[in-house]
């Protein structure tokens, strides 16, 4: 009756580790789930968020958008879009897209209007172009922020992606579902243990991102 | 749109039932976050390194699907809304910790050797100064708190309909209604906007001392748009 007990015999078992329903394959599809949705997350709120930033607009209009993209329930979008669209990824990409936005958008926003404006006047003084202020000076120094909205975006969604399976759709959620339904907490807690830890490879992952791409200046300031 | 209200009767509820029902199952969740999180922060601020991994612990509750925590919570709550209440209320930690902690952070100095210097113990001084100076950045969370719980009551469907508003989607296939389906999307999402405007009225009461005009650009960059709590909990956990 033990969790642990669970995951072990779940990851022992030589028959979850090859196959259609095996470990690779369903990791596989959701992290290509998960990394389509973070994609077109991310194009819609950085760029959004990075231009009103700048300009320091539109920051009321944008909290607002987030409010509501956050209040569309997630289970409830996938199967209303599943009804409306039909079987396939569309369905299950919509909720997905709306989840992580707010967190980025409203982050890369927050991050760009928190840069500590002397830098940007200097640049400014210097002859630097709006777009070259925005891309230079700005984003290096906001970009830790942003790299943590993107973050919290990715973790909702490598979590939220399992209920895909209800769909019809693969992934991790498979295990978590069909384990449900034929009472087998075994599977139930495998698949948990594995979204689990690819949420902590994300933030893994993340952690690098930031060592790599941050500036050594920036990060000894903050 | 007369079958929008139509409820099928394996519900058990009215439209109003439901309404309740999901409010129940996504407020008391938050509720009990918030109460588990004062003396959370509480902790975090007075002991600094405690903060990282705390915040770390409540990121990695937070990465596990409310699905799996549902299905393994079966064993010991039974098909019940306590088993969804509980993972509710601990992903709730991971935004309202930060939001705490930052908010009883950002009360100045002076303000605390002013209130103790008037003869505040400890706990009025919580009380009475560092709670209501970070009241704005607690309800801040709340707000993020409040409206992703009621999104997420929706999955307690898949464990024997515990999903209130949710329990529509199912029925909407079953019985082959897709009005029941816009049905529960719709007023999840509009329950959602209510709550959250509910919290921005319960701030403009709660903080009177705080500027609530539109027309001055400063007041509302500083009132209204906060940064997205755990956005500056994450630059703390860099440090």
């Amino acid at each position: 009756m033990n969790v642990l007990h669970f995951v072990n015999a779940f990851f022992s078992d030589g028959a979850h580790w090859h196959g259609y329903d095996g470990i690779p394959t369903r990791l596989a599809e959701h992290i290509r789930y998960c990394l389509i949705a973070l994609a077109v997350a991310a194009a819609i709120g950085l760029p959004v968020g990075l231009v009103t930033g700048h300009y320091g607009r539109g920051g009321n209009a944008l909290a607002f958008l987030a409010t509501a993209a956050r209040a569309l329930p997630s289970f409830g979008l996938l199967v209303l879009m599943t009804i409306m669209v039909g079987f396939g990824l569309l369905p299950v990409m919509v909720p997905l897209v709306v989840l992580a936005v707010p967190p980025i958008l409203v982050t890369t926003y927050e991050s760009m209007r928190s840069v500590d404006p002397s830098p940007v006047d200097a640049a400014r003084g210097m002859g630097m172009q709006e777009s070259r202020i925005l891309l230079q000076v700005e984003l290096p120094v906001a970009l830790p922020l942003i790299l943590s909205g993107l973050r919290s975006g990715a973790i909702q969604i490598v979590s939220t992606a399992t209920i895909a399976a209800y769909v019809g759709i693969g992934g991790l959620g498979r295990y978590i579902i069909d384990g449900l339904y034929q009472r087998d907490y075994e599977k139930v807690v495998g698949g948990a243990s594995l979204v689990a830890a690819l949420a902590l490879a994300t933030l893994v992952l993340f952690w690098a991102a930031g060592r790599f791409t941050v500036s050594r200046g920036v990060r000894r300031g903050a | 749109m007369n079958r929008f209200f139509d409820l099928p009767s394996d519900l058990q509820h009215d439209w109003l039932g439901l309404i309740g029902l999901h409010l129940r199952e996504a407020l008391l969740p938050v509720l009990a976050g918030l109460v588990l999180s004062l003396p959370i922060a509480q902790l975090c601020v007075r002991f600094r390194w405690l903060y990282a991994p705390v915040l770390g612990v409540t990121t990695i509750l937070y990465a596990i699907p409310s699905l799996a925590v549902f299905v393994v919570l079966i064993d010991y709550t039974g098909q019940t809304e306590l088993t969804v209440m509980i993972p509710l209320a601990v992903y709730s930690l991971v935004v309202l910790v930060p939001a705490i902690v930052d908010g009883v952070r950002s009360v100045p100095q002076e303000t605390l050797a002013a209130a103790t210097a008037m003869g505040l113990g400890p706990l009025r001084r919580y009380f009475q100064v560092q709670l209501p100076i970070a009241l704005p950045a607690i309800i801040a969370g709340l707000r993020v708190a409040a409206v992703s719980s009621i999104s997420l009551v929706s999955v307690g469907m898949l464990i024997g309909n515990q999903g209130a508003l949710g329990n529509l989607l199912n029925d909407a296939n079953i019985y082959h209604r897709p009005e029941l389906a816009w049905n529960s999307v719709l007023t999840t999402a509009g329950l959602a906007i209510l709550v959250d405007a509910a919290l921005v009225l319960l701030r403009l009461v709660l903080t009177p001392w705080m500027p609530r005009g539109t027309g001055r650009r400063g007041s509302r960059a500083a009132a209204e748009v906060r940064p997205e709590p755990a956005a500056s909990a994450a630059e703390e956990a860099a440090r």
